[in-house]
């Protein structure tokens, strides 16, 4: 038996020279060795809280405020903010936060913990914060270099800071690993950063335990060990750690989970834990575990018994009141048909549908009547499920399938079935992806959402001209048309769509969602086009169904009343903000460019010049490249791959469906379902002015063709350059031969087929998976191409050795910039791309609004200088827009319109 | 002068610092003409009390000003910069002038010290170089229907006061003196810029900190209590740490009281001569204000002592002759903080 108490004579002798520490708000917090546990707040975390990510995303900073001030008034003594997740720009909206908080005493009394795995957040939230805060956290992980340097910024900013116990062989799980680096970590800070000791948090790591898996035995006495050592050994030091995690494999079983986080903190506080994230509704008091239950927690955290696991599972069941293992729980095949109906809908569970369908059929007079009856009847507590955040995406759309196989199953009753009418569903709505645009998944997600909901959706699929979709609106006299897009350019097409609208008297609701869209531009560029019937921004797919819902209802004059004062409101912030955004003169952003010292011996002439396709690519080689969580964002399960699998909210249905995904995944490869190609080409290149020169050979001689950059035009702060792309490539006057590349990479050639077969069984939940797998192999695609490209073709980082995790964390030197997407917006550059890329040997091809097609497609361009980095453009003058039209010999006009959205 | 030197005068005896300056420069009725020089003849904006400039304009005032406190007893004298950064300056479009400013005013400062530190080794003079907090707030959003908008950045006043301390130091200041903070966050820009000059010069100077408590609740203009702007702050290894300005001397005493608790530097304290009356003027006489700051005396909180708006030289020499009947406070080991 290992002693796992503090000795706090120890404790006491060891930190007797040392004062407190100490941290402030507006308030001071000090932390002696007597305090009682400090607890930090983390509902203010993206990766932890749904809804807290739900509102940065939906800029509702006001109510995310609310969040913090429920954790201060909850009793909590520090909040923990974290803002890292991938489609949130981190720095701005810690920054934004942390400013927000200042002006809330009721808030700002409390320390802040800064919470991000990246050092420039972190940075961004010492800079605007005025207490002494935490960071949370540093490491050895990228070794001591950067460890010692980032310490001594936090120490010269006043900040605490967490150390988590993780080095560059990686994190710590055993007690051995735990006091190891926590030791090293502490020498560096004390002796070599010369950091006040009593500033020193450390992480140790709270891991899983009772996960059946023999390694996890000894994840929480360890932890405890370690937490003792820590205090009894490294004077000033403190422990802290996220709690909930310890109870990971107990997910859907509250009553056990909370029961292990009480015992947890009973035994880490005795231990010497002395601050810690945790959630105060999910903490049993330690007192009131039953005792039988108690026993068996503490046996799994203390590793008393080889069976604990196992007893406390046999338990956790019975504490349950049932039999926990869904695969043998056949007990809802006993009920009425109608329960089972439901129950296979609500879980998604085709197995039985027929059979059920008919036995129902034969129950009522008419088939009508099984539609309208149990199966309505089950999908409107699916409906309510998903309203209520208790059902998922992933789930929703499962359920869908199941629903259109009875219905399919009915069918042929329904039309031998004389007296049948029409059935009315709640309303019509049109579906389609704009003219020169070819992403559905979205479009397809709501379209499954709001049939689930009964609503029968008239889906004209993707690139659809306005001219189809207004005349199928009016012949099909539907209630609702849905526009989506994901490229800038269909944002014009909308707008469009509105227009005619306006001019042809149609009064349908218009609806507008898509990644590229905003409640913003649909306040500013589309709801004033049609005055004759309301517009409104649908953010997601769970939103959908509300407003489809009021605006079929008598709620329809207040949600067009409130939409309508909220559009102006954005309107006027809108321009507002845009008179206060300060800019600069073209000219005046030319001359701040940042200027790269070129040197000829930095830069490698690549091995391979000039074009080379590559055909049917092995996807299985391509597996291991790809980045998970932009998929499960597809399915609007927001966390970062593979925490999300843990999340306590959505970690089991991100779960399954990593499963499905994984299982279609190898039948992709398999059966070859997906063909891949790629095409890349390396150039001789200099840049002139802001425009890039390529040549057709290393006597650069001849021009063989020109991309053209734009460059940041707002006023940064001092010593801030404007951004061109153009400034990564040597100038043509630096006299240094400059490389620069392209590449157009695809992994959906021939996916129609699959996707065809799938919708033909009323499959839309493959049909999406599909989609949304054959996207992220064409990323991973790009990204091995690239590192490719970097080992090899090119080679200027010939020894190169990163992960697959480094590799998403973009660590390597060189970027792959496209032409579309935020740091060159201009979407007709890409003509010129392909044509140097003679990418019709691809497969890929350009729509009229220069799409790629297949969707699942990825192109752009190569730059190699060690200081080359992704950024936003931003927003650009008239100025630089009529010289950047002049130069690729456009009329400005035209330049406006594809620009839009970049335009001040 | 160097670092080792004030420390242990400081633990050995009460030091004084000098009173208000643009209560003396008002007392020479300039006009617009006397701020401005050759090089400013034709400046668009008007000048007239941007006393900083004077330290170019009329460095004969500014000189005879140091002198009288001096006279009266000072062992600090404060750089007449307390607006000298780019941001302070904006106003009046003399950004430009920033670095001639503080270069200029420290060495007048240094000069007169010298020549009082000749005459009297035994009371070597100091030259405190003055970084007031400038008109922006880092932490405090100018417009109520936006609180998360700010009018200035951490990085811009850290470069703002980065150069103003560079100047300062190539004038030959002891000591940099951040006073009248009003937003912590300001404070913290101007310790970076500390930190980082040091970096660049190899040299570190001293820095004293003086904070503001605006009014009787005891809290900063950015909200915070008087420990948790000590505890904001406590990571730089200040020299002292204090309040000045804002309140009259009475009100001072409970904060200073507790910052003397807690602070493990030295403390200082220079108040207003009182609060500002009808007419703006400061109006507690030197006796009044001498006979406030008898109880932080005999309490034995306060190492360096002087005062701010509205006190003059005479305020000075009764303070000075006061204080020197006591003891300094002395720093427990047991109440250090960082």
């Amino acid at each position: 038996m290992h002693d796992l108490v503090l000795d706090r004579s120890k404790l006491d002798a060891l930190n007797q020279s040392l004062p407190n520490l100490k941290l402030s708000g507006l308030e001071p917090l000090e932390v002696r060795s007597d305090s009682n546990f400090i607890n930090v707040g983390e509902r203010t975390n993206v990766t932890g809280s749904r809804k807290f990510l739900r509102l940065i995303q939906e800029d509702s900073f006001d109510e995310a405020l609310s969040v913090a001030r429920d954790q201060v008034e909850g009793g909590a003594q520090i909040i923990d903010i974290n803002m890292d997740e991938g489609m949130i720009d981190g720095v701005e909206a810690m920054t934004r936060f942390l400013n927000l908080i200042q002006a809330e005493p009721d808030i700002a009394r409390v320390p802040i913990m800064i919470d991000s795995s990246k050092w420039e957040i972190i940075e961004a939230g010492l800079k605007v914060v005025q207490g002494k805060s935490v960071v949370n956290s540093i490491s050895l992980k990228s070794g001591e270099e950067e460890f010692i340097e980032q310490a001594r910024k936090v120490k010269r900013y006043g900040a605490a800071v967490i150390v988590m116990a993780f080095d560059e062989e990686g994190q710590a799980d055993t007690y051995e690993r735990r006091v190891e680096i926590c030791q090293r970590s502490y020498r560096i800070l004390v002796d070599v950063v010369n950091f006040p000791p009593q500033d020193i948090i450390f992480d140790p790591n709270i891991f899983p335990v009772a996960t059946g898996m023999e390694e996890h035995r000894l994840n929480a006495l360890d932890f405890f060990r370690s937490a003792k050592w820590i205090r009894e050994n490294l004077p000033g030091a403190h422990v802290s750690g996220g709690v909930s995690n310890v109870s990971f494999s107990f997910r859907g079983n509250n009553l056990v989970r909370e029961a292990m986080h009480s015992a947890f903190l009973f035994h880490g506080i005795r231990a010497g834990m002395d601050m810690g994230i945790v959630n105060p509704t999910m903490l049993e008091v330690y007192d009131d575990i039953p005792k039988d239950l108690l026993e068996r927690v503490e046996d799994v955290l203390l590793d008393r018994r080889d069976d604990a696991t196992e007893r406390l599972l046999e338990m956790s069941e019975s504490v349950k009141g049932k039999a926990k293992k869904k695969e043998v729980d056949l007990s809802w095949r006993d009920t009425t048909v109608e329960k089972r109906l439901e129950h296979a809908l609500v879980h998604g569970i085709t197995d039985w549908i027929e059979e059920d369908t008919e036995s129902a059929r034969q129950q009522f007079d008419r088939p009508l009547e099984v539609i309208e009856g149990p199966l309505m009847d089950g999908m409107n507590v699916v409906g309510d499920l998903f309203g209520d955040g208790k059902m998922f995406l992933p789930q929703v759309v499962k359920s869908a399938r199941v629903m259109k196989k009875a219905v399919a199953y009915l069918t042929p009753y329904l039309e031998a079935d004389k007296r049948s009418g029409e059935r009315a569903a709640k309303g019509k709505i049109l579906m389609a992806t704009v003219k020169g645009d070819v992403h559905d998944i979205g479009k397809n997600i709501v379209g499954v959402v709001l049939s689930c909901n009964d609503y029968e959706i008239v889906d004209l699929g993707v690139m659809v001209a306005p001219e189809k979709i207004l005349e199928t609106a009016q012949a099909e006299d539907v209630d609702i048309i849905g526009l989506s897009g994901l490229i800038t350019p269909s944002l014009d097409e909308m707008v469009h769509v509105a227009k005619e609208m306006q001019r042809q008297d149609i009064d349908i609701p218009l609806l507008i969602g898509g990644a590229t869209t905003s409640r913003v531009h649909t306040a500013v560029k589309i709801e004033p086009q049609l005055e004759r019937a309301p517009v409104v921004h649908v953010l997601d797919a769970s939103r959908s169904v509300t407003i489809a819902g009021s605006l079929l209802s008598s709620d329809r004059e207040r949600l067009v009343e409130s939409t309508k004062a909220e559009y102006e409101r954005v309107r006027e912030h809108h321009a507002k903000k845009k008179s206060k955004k300060q800019m600069l003169s073209y000219e005046q952003a030319m001359n701040n460019r940042l200027n790269l010292h070129f040197d000829s011996k930095d830069i490698t002439r690549p091995k391979r010049q000039g074009v080379q396709h590559f055909e049917d690519i092995d996807l299985s080689e391509v597996v291991e490249f790809i980045d998970w969580t932009p998929f499960f964002r597809t399915w609007e399960l927001h966390g970062r791959y593979p925490k999300i699998l843990s999340d306590e909210v959505v970690g089991s249905e991100a779960q399954k469906l990593f499963d499905d995904a994984q299982a279609m995944l190898q039948k992709i490869i398999d059966e070859r379902w997906l063909g891949a190609r790629a095409t890349i080409a390396l150039w001789p290149a200099n840049s002139s002015g802001d425009d890039i020169v390529l040549y057709s050979d290393n006597s650069r001689s001849e021009e063989l063709g020109r991309f053209h950059m734009l460059r940041q035009q707002a006023k940064y702060a001092p010593g801030v350059p404007n951004l061109s792309l153009a400034d990564f490539i040597a100038p043509v006057d630096s006299g240094v031969e400059d490389y620069m590349g392209g590449f157009v990479v695809t992994a959906g050639l021939g996916i129609e087929e699959k996707v065809e077969e799938f919708e033909r069984n009323h499959d839309d939940y493959n049909s999406i998976l599909l989609k949304a797998l054959a996207d992220r192999f064409a990323e991973a695609l790009a990204e091995m191409m690239h590192r490719r490209v970097r080992l090899d073709d090119w080679g200027y980082a010939a020894s190169e050795d990163l992960d697959n995790e480094a590799l998403i964390g973009e660590k390597y030197r060189g970027i792959r910039p496209a032409p579309g997407y935020p740091g060159c917006p201009d979407h007709t550059e890409k003509p010129a791309l392909f044509e140097l890329l003679e990418a019709d040997k691809s497969g890929v091809s350009l729509t009229e609004s220069l799409a790629m097609y297949p969707a699942a497609s990825v192109s752009g361009w190569y730059f190699g200088h060690p200081e080359s980095k992704y950024f936003g453009l931003g927003k650009i003058g008239l100025d630089q827009v009529e010289a950047y039209a002049a130069r690729k010999g456009y009329s400005k006009e035209e330049m406006e319109r594809w620009l839009g959205p970049n335009l001040h | 002068m160097n670092k080792s030197n004030i420390h242990t005068l400081l633990s050995e005896r009460i030091l004084i610092l000098d009173g208000a300056m643009g209560t003396m420069i008002q007392r020479y009725g300039l006009g617009e003409d006397d701020f401005r020089n050759e090089e400013l003849k034709d400046h668009p904006k008007s000048l007239r009390g941007n006393n900083d400039l004077l330290s170019i304009t009329r460095p004969d005032v500014i000189r005879a000003i140091h002198a009288e406190y001096l006279e009266a007893g000072a062992d600090l004298i404060e750089t007449n910069t307390f607006s000298s950064t780019t941001i302070a300056q904006e106003d009046y479009g003399t950004e430009h002038l920033v670095h001639e400013l503080n270069k200029q005013s420290a060495a007048i400062a240094r000069d007169v010290a010298d020549e009082y530190t000749a005459k009297n080794p035994d009371k070597p003079r100091f030259v405190a170089g003055s970084l007031g907090p400038t008109n922006k707030t880092a932490s405090i959003s100018p417009d109520v229907n936006d609180p998360g908008f700010r009018a200035i950045h951490f990085d811009e006043l850290k470069e703002a006061f980065k150069q103003q301390m560079r100047g300062l130091q190539e004038g030959g200041a002891d000591l940099f003196l951040i006073e009248t903070v009003i937003d912590t966050l300001n404070a913290k820009a101007a310790l970076m810029a500390a930190f980082e000059l040091q970096d660049e010069t190899g040299k570190e100077l001293p820095v004293m900190l003086s904070g503001t408590i605006t009014d009787a609740s005891g809290r900063t203009l950015s909200g915070q209590t008087t420990e948790a702007f000590l505890v904001s702050v406590a990571h730089f290894p200040m020299l002292s740490i204090g309040i000045n300005c804002a309140l009259g001397a009475k009100n001072m005493l409970p904060y200073v009281k507790e910052l003397s608790e807690k602070a493990s530097c030295f403390v200082s304290v220079y108040p207003n001569a009182g609060l500002p009356n009808e007419m703006g003027e400061y109006d507690e006489s030197p006796e009044i204000v001498a006979d406030q700051l008898k109880e932080f005396l005999d309490l034995g909180i306060i190492n360096i002592v002087g005062g701010c708006c509205g006190t003059t030289p005479d305020h000075i020499r009764a303070i000075a002759k006061l204080a020197s009947k006591y003891e300094p406070r002395s720093i427990h080991p047991e109440t250090a903080v960082a």
